[in-house]
């Protein structure tokens, strides 16, 4: 008998891995392996740049253990292996929260800083890669080193959105900050038109410290409903238990009538103007549904998602999203946001000044993909990039052009590490 | 505020029931062969909440340090109000088959080893009139099977003595809950694909804990496998043997 293989979060179908190694130690050595490896956490990332087909992962779950925490800082020193959600789930009633969170709590701590993860708060606090004081990087030379922001500052530059490839975050210290109590003050507001969107969406982020939309991909004119929240000192009993798919059926849930009916009825649906909701559901709405990933059947499923620069930002996603209604392909979970002016500490960060669009497709193979190549030729004359943590299909040539550091990156590149994502977009081209 | 012994502490689950411990306030004290894993766990249980997190270095096949050990858990401690003992291995069955040696010495880990540490702890409990002893059996102990009867029979003879410890002291306010979990997801079992019978080492340990709040003497976890347990101990011999189990 043999475990079961790691899988990405899209469930594409890619190989395995050859073999599977445990950290379970965070001195240990890194095991001495014939081929490459690359670092796996959780498995949230859609596409192969979590995956190592045929060669090795070393699966960083088993470094899981918190170190240390200040609390007259709240500074927390953890293993790589542990997840945001057990993060949340001891410092929130203690008054502490993550500075920035994505929308899943299911990823590691390693794995949030390998792909400099973004959240609501981008415009005001920056990506998870600027809230990060240190961490530990593990190479296969059995070097060890702290990079910080002013320690081995290039390493740091490079690991931070790194992609796993620069070698093993060991530990790591993060900056939690203060909290009044579990809730999130919700302000809604729908909105009609991308004009209207852009101005609604630049007074939410002067009021509130998170503001995220949530926009209906397929209806004629882009609609949606702009969701600004800020911390309010008010305690709320958590939600209900999780529910899951408990297994993946035997074809995809999401078609275009399930996506029509729905995007309608969740944009019909009451939004109050004004509510206090538990932070779990505002920041984490699918985390409610254990393995969601699976109502996609056996195909799997794509996300893309796109940053183009302000200035290109109100064209380039109206003509994105005339492409995907065009295509009568699209997505119940599309996502609009605005990055702010922070910069990104990594080489290979994605967040960057600009428009960010994240919609999942269901894999209908050839239609979806050509699709995909419309999208890649609208963000690429915006001057915008793709997120490696999301993708499964973007060709070399693309991502080159979305990341000019690139060359500069791979010195930093571990000679030992790979992932089925950068054998795609570095070898084969 | 609970004075808890682990002995076995950097396994799955008892790392597990330590963290949720932890969580509650209680001072700990972790014994185990590893000792970086051990200042790792500590230090873990110390963020998580733990009023204290002792270790100490100790293979338990060395019953000679024992007695040592317990002193220093009752003086960091100041006395003992749970000890879960956790440690064990998984042997290969094929290679014990073929090794006496490897036989016995798999016999003292998950056997010998328990029985000594139980007899120490249940005397000091006794003495104190207080106390729970909970034990990390295994389903594997109650009908021995071709694919891994000396890990049965040292959890069988495991179970067979809390039993009689158990006995003994009912009157002498001292709880001895005997833990058969099944097919649990640790590094233990890593080589194994999980099927719908498999828990996560959480869920097992939150069984642990739930059953020494309850004064509990024999939990099966998750508790499926009561029943199914049941069954196989009720297959006659001259059927069973012929089955593939």
């Amino acid at each position: 008998m043999t475990a079961a293989p790691l899988s990405a979060w899209g469930n594409l179908g890619w190989p395995p891995a050859a073999e599977v190694r445990r950290c379970g130690e965070r001195g240990a050595p890194l095991p001495a392996v014939a081929g490459t490896l690359l670092p796996y956490g959780n498995g949230r990332s859609y596409g192969d740049s979590c995956l190592n087909p045929g060669g090795t992962l070393l699966a960083m779950r088993g470094l899981d253990r918190f170190i240390a925490f200040d609390a007259g800082s709240g500074v927390l020193a953890c293993e790589a292996g542990v997840l945001l959600a057990d993060i949340l789930a001891v410092f929130v009633p203690r008054g502490w929260f993550l500075p920035v969170t994505p929308g899943t709590r299911y990823v590691t701590v390693g794995g949030a800083i390998a792909n400099d993860v973004h959240g609501k708060n981008h415009h005001a606090a920056g990506g998870f890669g600027a809230q990060v004081r240190s961490f530990e990087l593990l190479r296969s030379d059995g070097s060890r080193r702290r990079c910080s922001p002013t320690d081995n500052a290039d390493w740091f530059a490079a690991t931070v959105g790194g992609l796993g490839l620069t070698g093993v975050i060991t530990q790591a210290e993060l900056q939690l900050r203060r909290i009044g109590g579990n809730a999130i003050a919700v302000h809604n507001r729908r909105f009609t038109g991308l004009d209207e969107f852009f101005a609604a969406n630049a007074e939410a982020e002067h009021a509130h410290e998170y503001a995220v939309a949530w926009i209906d991909c397929l209806a004629k004119t882009p609609r949606g409903v702009l969701m600004g929240g800020n911390h309010v000192d008010a305690e709320l009993p958590a939600p209900r238990g999780e529910r899951n798919v408990p297994l993946t059926p035997p074809f995809s849930c999401i078609n275009g009538l399930s996506l029509r009916a729905f995007n309608a009825a969740y944009y019909g649906k009451p939004w109050p103007t004004a509510q206090t909701v538990h932070y779990q559901p505002y920041f984490y709405p699918l985390d409610a549904i254990g393995h969601w990933n699976r109502i996609y059947g056996p195909r799997g499923f794509y996300q893309y998602q796109s940053v183009v620069p302000p200035a290109a930002a109100r064209e380039a996603t109206g003509e994105m999203l005339a492409a995907i209604a065009a295509s009568g392909q699209g997505s119940f979970l599309a996502v609009l946001k605005n990055f702010g002016a922070r910069p990104s500490p990594g080489l290979l960060s994605f967040p960057m000044p600009g428009t960010t669009l994240a919609l999942d497709f269901p894999n209908h193979g050839a239609a979806t993909l050509a699709l995909f190549e419309r999208l890649d030729a609208i963000v690429r004359a915006a001057g915008g990039r793709l997120y490696p943590a999301k993708d499964a299909r973007m060709p070399a040539a693309m991502f080159r052009a979305g990341y000019p550091r690139l060359a500069e990156f791979t010195s930093y590149v571990d000679p030992k590490f790979s992932s089925g994502f950068w054998r795609r977009v570095m070898e084969n081209n | 505020m609970q004075k808890i012994l682990i002995i076995g502490a950097t396994s799955a689950i008892a790392e597990a029931a330590a963290r949720q411990w932890a969580a509650r306030g209680a001072a700990l004290f972790l014994v185990a062969r590893n000792a970086a894993k051990l200042d790792a766990i500590a230090a873990d249980l110390i963020v998580r909440g733990a009023a204290k997190a002792g270790t100490r270095v100790m293979d338990a096949t060395d019953t000679a340090a024992h007695a040592a050990m317990l002193d220093a858990a009752v003086a960091a401690l100041g006395g003992i109000d749970v000890a879960l003992i956790a440690h064990g291995t998984l042997p290969d069955q094929q290679a014990c088959a073929a090794s006496v040696e490897l036989t016995l010495h798999e016999i003292d880990t998950n056997g010998l080893s328990v029985v000594a540490l139980a007899t120490r702890l249940a005397n000091l409990m006794e003495a104190q009139g207080s106390g729970s002893l909970a034990v990390i059996s295994s389903v594997a102990g109650d009908r021995g099977r071709q694919s891994n009867y000396v890990y049965g029979a040292a959890k069988g003879m495991v179970t067979r003595f809390l039993q009689g410890l158990r006995n003994r002291l009912a009157k002498k306010g001292v709880q001895v809950l005997t833990v058969k979990p099944g097919f649990v997801d640790t590094p233990m079992t890593a080589a194994f694909r999980k099927g719908a019978l498999w828990a996560k080492p959480e869920q097992v340990a939150r069984g642990i804990i739930a059953a020494i709040d309850r004064k509990k003497d024999e939990v099966y976890l998750p508790g499926f496998w009561r029943l199914i347990m049941l069954i196989i101990r009720h297959i006659p011999e001259r059927i069973f043997k012929k089955l593939s189990l």
